[in-house]
């Protein structure tokens, strides 16, 4: 397993490398970054604020003073962990409900493609802010508005992938053999659309950091005093007329990310499907 | 073969169109229906929100009535759905006055920076999507395609940052608010919204072109192409005159979809800029929960939405001889 994905890493394009590096680094900064963060991550430990990168705080200080890798290290795990947890919640009630509705017959299956279709026709960005306004932005419960906003389009995916896949002989004759339901959707549809689901939570991640930054951006998303990349952008930018670091280093960590990601799912090429697109 | 066809073929187009336009108006009244029960969802209403903490019991209870909150939630939904198909949703809680009005002066600017951006982006995108494909495989497409796969997942507002910091801050052309307002000049008005004009278009831009790529690609694979190539006809002409009237419907359907994107994109360029639109407003209705001025934005987003996909749809079932022929 290990040497398989040892060799697959390496038979990837350049670009696909990058995205691979920039996700592991990510991914490894958001597990033990704060561990390894130089200062405290609300202590005020620069006497200006808005400094540049020195040997004392690599990345500058921050518009109180605050040393800004260490809050960057901290505000990663808040974006990594919340995206990842509410990709794979949108991921699989999606799937799920494709499942539900490719084994269901036309009576399940309607009225939920109706609904989704119905769902997936009100901007993304613009259900979030509802959904925000009507509950609240704690963290769990921005967790579940991301992943409710991008069930609908995992729907989409999973519901086309596994109809294509009911047609197939194999479930035909699970089918004739007298499986239930519930064993063809898992033991024999499932299994066979795990490539390009994996292609899609990638793509749902991405999403999502997205819409979590926006909306930390906007000061409706994670509230202070945790605080993700997003948020670290939104409470410096009075120092973008003087081009602070403290500004650019989370935006940029943000772009790494997400460029990242989207690199290395096109460079592993599973699957075409909304390659790209966002709302 | 041309009178009697064509005459059958526009009707049966015409009433396609109308089957699409009837499926629109339903999924418009779904959303409607959507957005006003999430609404409700909101702990304590609308009276409690305006009248305070401090608030009796009975001076709640005679707002809410005086409000009409006490009625069931159908009949409110009713009043709700009349008054915006009339043009009156309502009054805004925080404006304290009527929702109609406090729209109709950002929405115009909004229109005119959709508008704007179209009129970069859709150039600027198709040339590349365009020249892209034509070179697919060769230097400049590997480096084109990884330029915009990586603009895609950039945020907007490090795009808006970098954008503040060439413009207004190193170069000093721009400002970097976009100081908008009605008796403006033509001149002053594009030197204040060119920034947000400016990063708006080059997140649609990267969108809008790898699909009008992904469209002539999936055109050039065709077995017509492969002939009028054979014959010689010269590369330009190929895409001119074979694939370009073959790949209208998806290029117009990626055009609007990437246009779409204009609506969650302005959320956050309108407010980083200042811009007086209708996304800065629906975000400021959503930071002090004035609902009806929210339901009301998240509606006309949501209309703007539908008639894109309207659009693209309509140009799909105008520009397919075979639909037309039906």
């Amino acid at each position: 397993m290990m040497a398989r994905s040892i060799k697959g890493a390496k038979a990837l394009p350049l670009s696909g490398k990058v995205g691979l590096a920039l996700v592991l680094f990510w991914l490894v900064a958001a597990l033990v970054g704060p561990m390894l963060a130089p200062y405290p991550v609300g202590a005020f430990v620069a006497y200006d604020v808005f400094d540049g990168s020195s040997s004392a705080h690599w990345l500058g200080s921050d518009y109180l003073g605050r040393d800004v890798l260490s809050r960057l290290l901290w505000g990663a795990r808040y974006t990594v962990a919340l995206a990842a947890a509410a990709a794979f919640l949108a991921s699989a009630t999606g799937t799920a409900l494709a499942l539900t509705a490719a084994v269901g017959g036309a009576k399940v299956d309607e009225p939920l493609s109706r609904f989704m279709d119905m769902l997936i026709s009100i901007p993304s960005k613009i259900f979030s802010l509802v959904l925000v306004a009507a509950f609240g932005s704690s963290l769990p419960l921005l967790l579940l508005i991301a992943a409710i906003t991008y069930v609908p389009g995992n729907y989409r995916i999973a519901r086309a992938l596994a109809v294509n896949l009911t047609q197939m002989d194999y479930v035909q004759v699970a089918r004739a053999r007298g499986e239930g339901r519930l064993h063809i959707a898992i033991a024999e549809i499932l299994p066979n659309m795990i490539h390009p689901l994996l292609a899609d939570f990638g793509l749902r991640f991405v999403f999502i950091v997205l819409l979590l930054s926006g909306l930390s951006f906007l000061g409706l998303g994670v509230q202070p005093p945790d605080a993700d990349l997003g948020s670290l952008v939104r409470e410096n930018i009075s120092g973008l007329g003087e081009g602070a670091l403290a500004i650019l280093a989370p935006a940029i960590a943000i772009a790494t990310l997400t460029v990242g990601v989207n690199l290395l799912i096109d460079a592993i090429g599973v699957s075409g499907t909304g390659r790209g697109k966002r709302k | 073969m041309a009178g009697a066809s064509t005459s059958s073929g526009a009707k049966a187009a015409f009433v396609l169109i109308g089957k699409r336009l009837a499926s629109s108006l339903l999924t418009l009244l779904l959303v409607s229906v959507t957005i006003f029960v999430i609404a409700q969802l909101l702990p304590g209403d609308a009276a409690q929100e305006a009248l305070g903490q401090s608030a009796t019991v009975e001076q709640v209870a005679a707002l809410r009535h005086e409000m009409g909150l006490d009625r069931p939630a159908p009949v409110r939904y009713i009043s709700w759905l009349g008054g915006m198909v009339s043009g009156d949703p309502g009054q805004s809680l925080v404006a304290n006055m009527p929702v109609s009005e406090v729209i109709s002066s950002r929405l115009p600017n909004s229109l005119l920076l959709a508008a704007l951006t179209a009129l970069v982006a859709v150039p600027v995108a198709l040339a590349i999507g365009i020249g892209s494909a034509m070179n697919r495989g060769g230097r400049i497409d590997r480096a084109l395609n990884i330029t915009t796969l990586s603009m895609v997942a950039v945020p907007e507002f490090l795009v808006a940052t970098i954008a503040v910091l060439i413009f207004s801050v190193k170069l000093r052309w721009l400002p970097s608010i976009a100081l908008v307002s009605d008796e403006m000049s033509w001149g002053d008005y594009l030197r204040g919204a060119a920034m947000p004009i400016l990063c708006l278009s080059i997140v649609v831009i990267a969108q809008m072109a790898r699909m009008t790529r992904a469209a002539v690609i999936d055109q050039m694979d065709r077995p017509y192409v492969e002939m009028a190539v054979l014959k010689g006809v010269a590369p330009v002409q190929v895409v001119l005159k074979h694939i370009m009237p073959n790949a209208i419907a998806p290029i117009v359907n990626a055009m609007a979809l990437s246009l779409s994107y204009l609506l969650g994109g302005a959320v956050i360029v309108e407010t980083i800029f200042n811009y007086p639109g209708l996304a800065s407003l629906m975000v400021n209705a959503v930071t002090s929960r004035d609902m009806p001025l929210l339901q009301a934005c998240a509606m006309i987003f949501c209309a703007a939405y539908l008639i894109l996909m309207l659009i693209a749809d309509v140009t799909a079932i105008l520009a397919n001889p075979r639909l037309r022929a039906q």
